[in-house]
């Protein structure tokens, strides 16, 4: 008689891309109830919430915009993560290459768009920089846990945007807390008629290339995986484990500055309070289901930025409650992430 | 009676048969080891014994009685005892409590009761032990005894002990074999788990030999002879090894002098070292672990800074430099614990190129074709078992310590710094690295051995340093040096 039994090695190539199917349909068994209790078909609700945004082409093109900042965030959070820095500030970072980007968007009037669209975007990466640098010293210098500061910087941020929003960028006239608009040559073109779809698509997918190549194919992508996989045995072979960490810091900040960048002026072209649905949080979960592969964060960014869109379609198809379609797309995110872990298992016959 | 009989035990972990159709008797009041190399099924048989594992199939006799042992609970009630390599004492009780815990009766526990219990079986089986000590104020010597005191507290008949000598310096084996002899007289039974072949034909009365997780045989002390253990065990004649040079020290090539290394509370670790190594020589260092010996191998590697001294190769000052410089200034690097100072999740060929990236690029980017050719070369030379996009955690011990060490040679460097580079490893395995590391030394490269292996020392090096509580007790000519004189030393006698 053969038994079967469960051991830890890498399921076979076959299984892996059951594993998201399978993560769909166990959310759907798990949530159905929350649905049906709230008086809705759930299949219906599947429906709008996987299928019907990629039915139209305004509403993929929607998934896109969606994904945008997430694939940049999770981009960012992918450098740190990868070199064993744990930047959880993506959130204030993006803010920060935010504020850059509503300043020289508002401010150099007379410059054409092939001037300040490049300047708008250095000086939105150098902002997240800046923002990250504080708290990568403090670990590098002092030993202070990353997660902590840069969590904690993030705090800050929300105040200085809105000290600057009831400060020196408040609307004399109307009192709204909104920084002053975008002329036209600061906007980021749009890539389709009809849609919000922007230059920052492109610019996520062009970063997602870049380093892409840096990870994989540079001594210093070597050095950050090899720091991030074990720092004594980085140490060991000679690397400056601080200084490359220190690098995937600032990088990571900057990414995440970009995505800010993109926000302002390719969607709302002035800065607010609300510009960041909390997109450097998600960032981290992109990276995490991404597996810290940039490809697989595109992958990730994207399927959120699906869900993120079906959610509201359900909500507004089935008179549910908003939150309802939020506890779907957690609900997906819980399970799949679960589901990563079945990768590194596999099923003997003995 | 036999006091164990166990019989046609089978036991599969994945693909590894660990033990196959094993057959192993105990007699009443025996020493008798179980012999083998690492892996060879010696502790997963008595781990079944002891209830930890349990036997795909096959009987166990306890007396003559058929008994199921599915966990240590019922092996302890059973009567069999064991002490493993890591103890399981907690620190921060005294010895009586530890001996006492979990077999206690009733809701209070009087420490004066206890330690007057512990106290009489102290007497009563002559292990000596202070039961109001705290365990973590004790040395690894007593801490065995503690344990051995604690299974005979638990009314064992039967001791099973997991290479016992393994941490001990060799005055306190030969008060380990003492007790264990009269213990024995006394009616006691004891298995005695080894790789050595010195120890086992000094203690033991019968012997059974493992390998591959098979029984090769068990034979009487007196039929056999070390030669003929060695071959049962290993299946072929080893052990040949043997540093022949015996080459004065020259001029020096690499210097240390007056390395000082302060702990916390000013408590100095490594405390004045200084000794020299000329090229194609090789400095052992022996101590017992714990002595100095991990936090020297940090200091020369440059992982951290001493508190003052200096380090010098042909006269160059590189006791402040970062391992990268360190390595650069021609000193070859292995690391202590290899799992620490390798990469596991980079492929081999990413961690035997880590060190030199300047070499592996071209226009700015990693020359991925450069770094897997290479590796494919260090690969045939050190017979690596692996390809060079493995990652490096599947890679088993041995092949692991090739890495490191073909990474360590890759630059040629003048110094090798091998530390701890046989632990763990099988007897194939620590031949060819012990091998390798004589074919440097013929080449001029002047090594340094950091070994708690005292044969491993004794047998590769040209002068040996003892280290003794972060000093040198003494540095000894090969010549001169005998186990007695080392272990005096490595006890901080003399």
């Amino acid at each position: 008689m053969s038994k079967l039994r469960i051991e830890r090695a890498a399921a076979p190539l076959w299984a892996k891309p059951l594993i998201p199917i399978v993560a769909v349909l166990v959310t759907f068994l798990v949530t159905s109830v929350l649905i049906i209790i709230a008086k809705a078909n759930p299949v219906s609700a599947y429906y709008h919430l996987l299928i019907e945004p990629l039915s139209t082409r305004f509403s993929v093109l929607e998934v896109l915009v969606k994904s945008t900042p997430l694939i940049l965030t999770g981009i960012a959070v992918t450098v740190a993560f990868a070199s064993g820095y744990f930047n959880i500030g993506a959130e204030g970072q993006l803010y920060a290459g935010a504020i850059a980007a509503a300043w020289i968007g508002s401010t150099f009037v007379n410059l054409p768009a092939i001037v300040v669209i490049p300047l708008m975007m250095l000086l939105g990466f150098l902002a997240g920089v800046i923002w990250a640098l504080i708290p990568a010293l403090l670990k590098i210098k002092l030993k202070v846990d990353e997660v902590v500061t840069t969590l904690l910087m993030n705090s800050i941020m929300v105040y200085v945007v809105s000290w600057l929003l009831n400060g020196v960028w408040r609307n004399p006239e109307t009192g709204a807390q909104q920084s002053p608009e975008f002329f036209e040559a600061a906007r980021y073109i749009k890539l389709a008629a009809k849609s919000r779809l922007h230059l920052g698509f492109i610019v996520a997918l062009v970063v997602v290339v870049i380093i892409y190549i840096l990870i994989k194919k540079t001594p210093l992508g070597l050095k950050m995986r090899a720091s991030g996989a074990s720092k004594a045995g980085a140490q060991f072979a000679g690397i400056n484990v601080n200084r490359t960490m220190l690098v995937a810091a600032l990088i990571s900040g900057g990414i995440a500055g970009l995505a800010g960048v993109g926000e302002i002026a390719g969607i709302h072209y002035h800065l607010i309070n609300e510009l960041s649905a909390g997109y450097g949080y998600t960032g981290i979960i992109a990276a995490t289901l991404g597996g810290l592969n940039p490809i697989g964060v595109l992958i990730a960014a994207l399927f959120i930025g699906l869900i993120g869109t079906g959610s509201l379609n359900v909500s507004m198809a089935l008179r549910v409650p908003v939150y309802l379609g939020d506890v779907v797309q957690s609900t997906l995110l819980l399970v799949t992430l679960a589901m990563l872990l079945l990768q590194n298992y596999r099923i003997k016959r003995i | 009676m036999l006091a164990v009989e166990m019989k046609g035990i089978n036991k599969t972990f994945g693909l590894v048969k660990a033990n196959q159709d094993v057959h192993f008797c105990l007699e009443q009041g025996e020493i008798h080891a179980l012999l083998g190399e690492n892996g060879a099924g010696k502790t997963t048989l008595m781990r079944i014994l002891y209830g930890l594992y349990k036997a795909d199939d096959g009987e166990i006799f306890i007396n003559g009685e058929k008994v199921n042992i599915a966990s240590p609970k019922e092996a302890i009630a059973a009567g069999i005892g064991m002490v493993t390599q890591h103890f399981t004492l907690v620190p921060t009780l005294t010895v009586a409590e530890n001996i006492v815990l979990g077999y206690t009766d009733g809701m209070l526990i009087s420490q004066k009761e206890i330690e007057k219990s512990v106290e009489a079986a102290s007497q009563k089986y002559g292990i000596d032990v202070n039961p109001a000590a705290m365990v973590k104020d004790l040395s690894v010597g007593e801490r065995q005894r503690v344990e051995i005191l604690k299974a005979l507290y638990r009314n064992a008949r039967v001791l099973i002990m997991d290479e016992p000598t393994a941490v001990l310096v060799p005055q306190e084996v030969d008060v380990l074999f003492e007790s264990l002899l009269r213990l024995v007289k006394e009616g006691l039974s004891v298995i005695f788990i080894s790789h050595k072949l010195v120890e086992v034909m000094a203690v033991c009365d019968r012997i059974t030999v493992l390998r591959d997780g098979r029984v090769t045989s068990t034979v009487n002390k007196a039929d056999t002879s070390q030669t003929e253990l060695a071959k049962m065990m290993v299946g072929r004649e080893t052990f040949g090894v043997k540093s022949q040079s015996t080459k004065c020290s020259g001029n020096a090539i690499y210097e240390l002098s007056g390395i000082t290394l302060e702990g916390k509370h000013g408590k100095k670790i490594l405390d004045n070292v200084s000794f020299c190594i000329s090229s194609g020589e090789i400095l052992g260092v022996a101590g017992v672990s714990g002595n100095g010996q991990g936090e020297l191998t940090h200091v020369i590697t440059g992982l951290i800074c001493p508190t003052s001294g200096s380090i010098k190769i042909e006269g160059k000052e590189i006791s402040h430099l970062s391992p990268g410089q360190i390595s650069d200034a021609g000193v070859g690097r292995t690391p202590e614990d290899r799992h620490e100072g390798t990469i596991g999740e980079l492929t081999v060929a990413e961690n035997l190129a880590i060190e030199n990236l300047k070499e592996f690029q071209k226009n700015g980017f990693l020359d991925q074709k450069r770094i897997v050719e290479s590796a494919k070369e260090k690969i045939k030379e050190f017979q690596i078992k692996a390809s060079p996009n493995d990652q490096l955690r599947k890679l088993s011990g041995g092949n692991m310590q090739k890495v490191v060490l073909a990474r360590a040679l890759a630059r040629k460097p003048k110094v090798l710094i091998a530390s701890q580079p046989t632990r763990g490893l099988d007897v194939g395995a620590t031949e060819y690295v012990r091998k390798r590391l004589l074919e440097e030394k013929e080449n001029g490269t002047a090594i340094l051995l950091l070994s708690e292996d005292l044969d491993e020392v004794l047998a590769l090096s040209d002068r040996i340093a003892v280290i003794y509580e972060g000093s040198i007790r003494g540095i000894v000519p090969s010549a001169e040096a005998t186990p007695e004189k080392i272990g005096l030393l490595m006890a901080g006698a003399g």
